[in-house]
């Protein structure tokens, strides 16, 4: 299926969304690569760095909601640092994240998480899966 | 011939770079008894100071007739060591080098009986050489200081007025009606957009009034004859139908004509009349009639110019004129095309796909829009416009395989000049990478980026078909790996730059060789860019390879100041080791006149013999190789010279 490019998806919600919440002008990258080549996390990414800014680039909402490198992104700011073109990459992976959790989705139930596992588990996982997880 | 009896020979240890390979000694014993040979000597570095003095000593003190230099490539010290020679008395003809280096120590480092065998028997045999060269001297050509610009493109303009501001004349000859080529149909011009006629109005107008420059619109070079300092050109002045010295530039016939014409100067986005005028700033206001689309010349009585025409000025029996001019050198600047449309593959034809001028004149604000922007099937302003880099350059298989090296930048530049006009549009350039490698140019494309509203895709089309009132655009972006389809109100096609279709003729004119492309070929790519093979014959702009403006007029800049340095000498001094005829022998056979590149050889008609012209012979050695009688010879490299050498080497 080809990808239908359009002004109206260039310019399309999700886009002016990332921009406001993240405050960074995504037209600035030029796909060098730089923030995914250090990138901590990308080994286990689907979309590389690059790849998820090339994405709100193009409008592609649902390829970057849907994709797990946000979620696995560790907030380590390597990208933001390195990037030769002053993007705040990380701030970028918080908007799109800030995007799914505004939709007020609950991913965790903590009344349905077992005795056991609450016991087992970290306590700052429990507060990660919140923060990121539940609405 | 005279036979060089008092021979010395110097052997260089280069360092270690022969000695480290190369058995100095041993080479130096075996030549001392030689024959011939009165003094032998080695030393470290040979063409330092210290080993110049060597030589200047040995020449005085045995009174040396002849020098053989074993050391490095000729094209190296030759000179050096000529000079050395010629400073003590020594004619610089009788110093020749025996290349131990390149042709000996490097290729055989790993084994030294071999690489001092070698190198002994390499001196030998040019001692044998020498021993039969003759002193020469240069031959004397006078010289005109009076130069040839062929094409008044900004390449021919730039050259011209170097050259007369120089002090010397300058014959400008330009087909067009008018001068200024291209660059006259640009919108503005990366990387700092200026438009062209604030950037090079005044060098227009100062080459079209510069008491030094003379010249010829509307004209062609018919014929040129004669070598460097001395070429005779015939011009041929197209008649225009208009006398020139009568007509006021009312514009009145232009009115009256009732033929209309796609426009060149508008690549065919505007008409104009079958008489014509040339671009607005092009300064030369003279009409002239084309016969091409001239009822009157089409069969028809049509009269309806010379009617109107106030001043009498419309003749059509004026005919094509010739005016003979006598130059020392030529500047080539034929400037370039883009690769016509159909090449390289079938984009389909619809107005709405345009190449990469057509859109400089939609931008231009002395375009047929008025700078609007408007597509040519219904004069919408486009929204969304594809720009698609690479159009047949960087394609072996169905273009050329060159780059065209501008496409890159005017695609960004017209992407936002388009941005500019229309803040709302979008674009979008694919392209394969982008080139943007002299001075301010990555920045400029980075802006052009970072302004928005421009989208860079990595990847090419594949196909583009209309779709209603849209084209659709199909192609990828390789950086997400996905197959895209853009529907665009507007395709711009950046097309390869190629030379003019009828350089190709001017090569034959000139004499001077062009490359697979039809692009003109220097002398040398790194050492002698801007000259052609053909002594005299210099070579500027876009007819010689794709170039922007900054590169354009740079080498402009260097052809005229070859041209000046060339100019600074009062006459002309011509390597004497050329062809030389033995008037007992030859039978004017003809062989050899057609055997040589440069034309430098034709057989006397009175006395049937051949005879070389020694300001034109480049002592190529061609004539001499064909002729069946050996009667051609190069002077100092003659049969029996080869035959000596080939002995000692052999023996
Ligand atoms: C779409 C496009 C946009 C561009 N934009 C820019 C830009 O923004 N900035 C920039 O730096 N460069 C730009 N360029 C490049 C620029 O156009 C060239 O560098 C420049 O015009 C080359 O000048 P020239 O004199 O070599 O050739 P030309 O402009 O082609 O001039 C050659 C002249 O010689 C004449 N001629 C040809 N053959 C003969 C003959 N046999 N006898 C007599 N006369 C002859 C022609 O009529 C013409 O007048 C652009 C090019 C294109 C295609
Ligand atoms: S902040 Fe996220 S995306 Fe950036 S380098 Fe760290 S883990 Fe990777
Ligand atoms: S480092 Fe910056 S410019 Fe390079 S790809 Fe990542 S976001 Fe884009
Ligand atoms: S004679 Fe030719 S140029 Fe003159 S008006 Fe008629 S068509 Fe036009
Ligand atoms: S300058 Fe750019 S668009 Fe033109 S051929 Fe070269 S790479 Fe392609």
């Amino acid at each position: 299926m080809r990808l239908e490019i359009s002004l109206g998806r260039l310019r399309n919600e999700f886009v002016a969304k990332i921009t406001e919440l993240s405050g960074q002008d995504i037209n600035l990258c030029y796909q060098c690569g730089k923030c995914s080549a250090g990138c901590p996390m990308s080994f286990i990414m689907d979309l590389l760095p690059n790849q998820v800014i090339r994405s709100v680039q193009l409008g592609l909402a649902e390829d970057i909601t849907s994709s797990r490198t946000p979620w696995l992104c560790a907030s380590c700011l390597v990208c933001t640092v390195r990037c030769p073109k002053g993007i705040d990459i990380a701030s970028v992976m918080e908007a799109v994240r800030q995007i799914a959790l505004r939709r007020s989705e609950d991913f965790i139930d903590p009344a349905g998480l077992e005795r056991d596992t609450v016991a087992e588990l970290p306590p700052i996982a429990l507060v990660c899966g919140f923060r990121k997880l539940t609405g | 011939m005279a036979r060089q009896e008092r021979i010395g020979v110097f052997v260089c240890h280069c360092g270690n770079n022969i000695a480290g390979t190369v058995d100095i000694e041993r080479v130096v014993e075996e030549l001392s008894h030689y024959p011939g040979v009165v003094h032998v000597e080695d030393y470290m570095y040979m063409c330092s100071d210290p080993g110049q003095e060597l030589m200047r000593k040995a020449i005085q003190e045995k009174a040396l007739t002849g020098i053989v230099n074993a050391n490095c490539s000729p094209t190296l010290h030759q000179r050096t060591f000529r000079r050395v020679a010629e400073a003590e008395g020594l004619n610089p003809y009788c110093v020749e080098i025996a290349n131990i280096r390149e042709q000996c120590s490097w290729p055989h480092a790993d084994d030294k009986e071999t690489a001092t065998r070698k190198a002994i028997a390499i001196i030998k045999a040019t001692v044998e050489k020498l021993r039969f060269n003759m002193a020469l001297t240069p031959t004397v050509t006078p010289l005109t200081k009076r130069v040839l610009v062929i094409g008044a493109g900004i390449a021919g303009i730039q050259a011209a007025l170097d050259i007369a501001n120089g002090g010397y004349g300058v014959v400008l000859v330009e087909q067009d009606i008018g001068i200024g080529g291209h660059v006259m149909q640009l919108a503005g011009t990366f990387p700092s957009l200026e438009q062209p006629d604030s950037l090079i109005a005044s060098r227009l107008a100062e080459v079209a009034s510069h008491p030094l420059v003379k010249l010829y619109t509307y004209a062609e070079v018919e014929e040129v004859s004669g070598y460097v300092g001395n070429f005779d050109v015939k011009i041929r002045q197209k008649a225009g139908y208009i006398n020139r010295g009568r007509c006021n530039a009312c514009g009145m016939c232009l009115e009256k004509c009732p033929v209309l014409v796609s426009s060149e100067y508008d690549c065919g986005l505007s008409q104009r009349k079958a008489i014509r005028l040339p671009s607005p700033a092009a300064l030369t206001f003279h009409p002239v009639i084309d016969v091409e689309h001239c009822l009157h010349f089409n069969g028809s009585q049509c009269q309806a110019c010379c009617e109107v025409c106030p001043e009498g000025a419309i003749d059509f029996s004026e005919e094509d004129t010739f005016v003979e001019e006598r130059i020392g050198v030529v500047v080539a600047a034929p400037g370039y095309d883009l690769l016509p449309v159909g090449q390289p593959e079938a984009y389909p034809e619809d107005p709405d796909i345009i190449d990469g001028l057509k859109f400089e004149r939609i931008l231009s604000a002395t375009g047929p829009t008025n700078g609007e922007i408007r597509r040519p099937s219904d004069g919408k302003v486009p929204r969304e416009v594809v720009f698609i880099s690479c159009v047949g350059s960087r394609d072996p298989e169905h273009g050329v395989p060159y780059c065209s090296r501008v496409c890159c930048m005017y695609v960004a530049k017209q992407a936002l000049l388009y941005r500019q006009a229309v803040p709302e549009g979008q674009a979008y350039i694919f392209y394969m990478d982008i080139r943007s490698d002299a001075k301010g140019f990555e920045e400029f494309v980075q802006d052009v980026m970072d302004e928005g509203g421009i989208l860079y895709l990595r990847g090419e089309v594949s196909r583009m078909f209309r779709d209603g009132d849209k084209i659709k655009v199909w192609g990828v972006d390789t950086l997400i790996g996905r197959n895209i389809e853009i529907s665009a109100d507007l395709v711009v096609l950046a097309r390869a730059m190629v030379p003019r279709p009828t350089t190709r003729e001017l090569t034959r004119k000139l004499n001077i060789a062009s490359d697979a492309h039809g692009f003109l070929t220097e002398a040398h790519i790194k050492l002698r860019p801007v000259e052609s093979l053909t002594s005299g014959i210099y070579l500027a702009g876009t007819a010689q390879w794709p170039r922007d403006l900054p590169d354009t007029i740079a080498s402009a800049e260097a052809a005229a100041s070859k041209v000046l340095s060339l100019f600074s000498r009062e006459e002309l001094l011509h390597e004497p080791t050329i062809a030389w005829v033995d008037e007992e022998i030859c039978s004017g056979c003809e062989q050899c006149v057609a055997n040589c590149t440069y034309k430098a050889i034709e057989v006397d008609k009175r006395s049937n013999v051949a005879r070389v012209n020694e300001a034109i012979c480049e002592g190529c050695g061609s004539c001499a190789a064909i002729c069946p009688s050996n009667a051609v010879q190069l002077k100092n490299s003659t049969p029996r010279q080869f035959f000596e050498i080939i002995d000692v080497a052999a023996g």
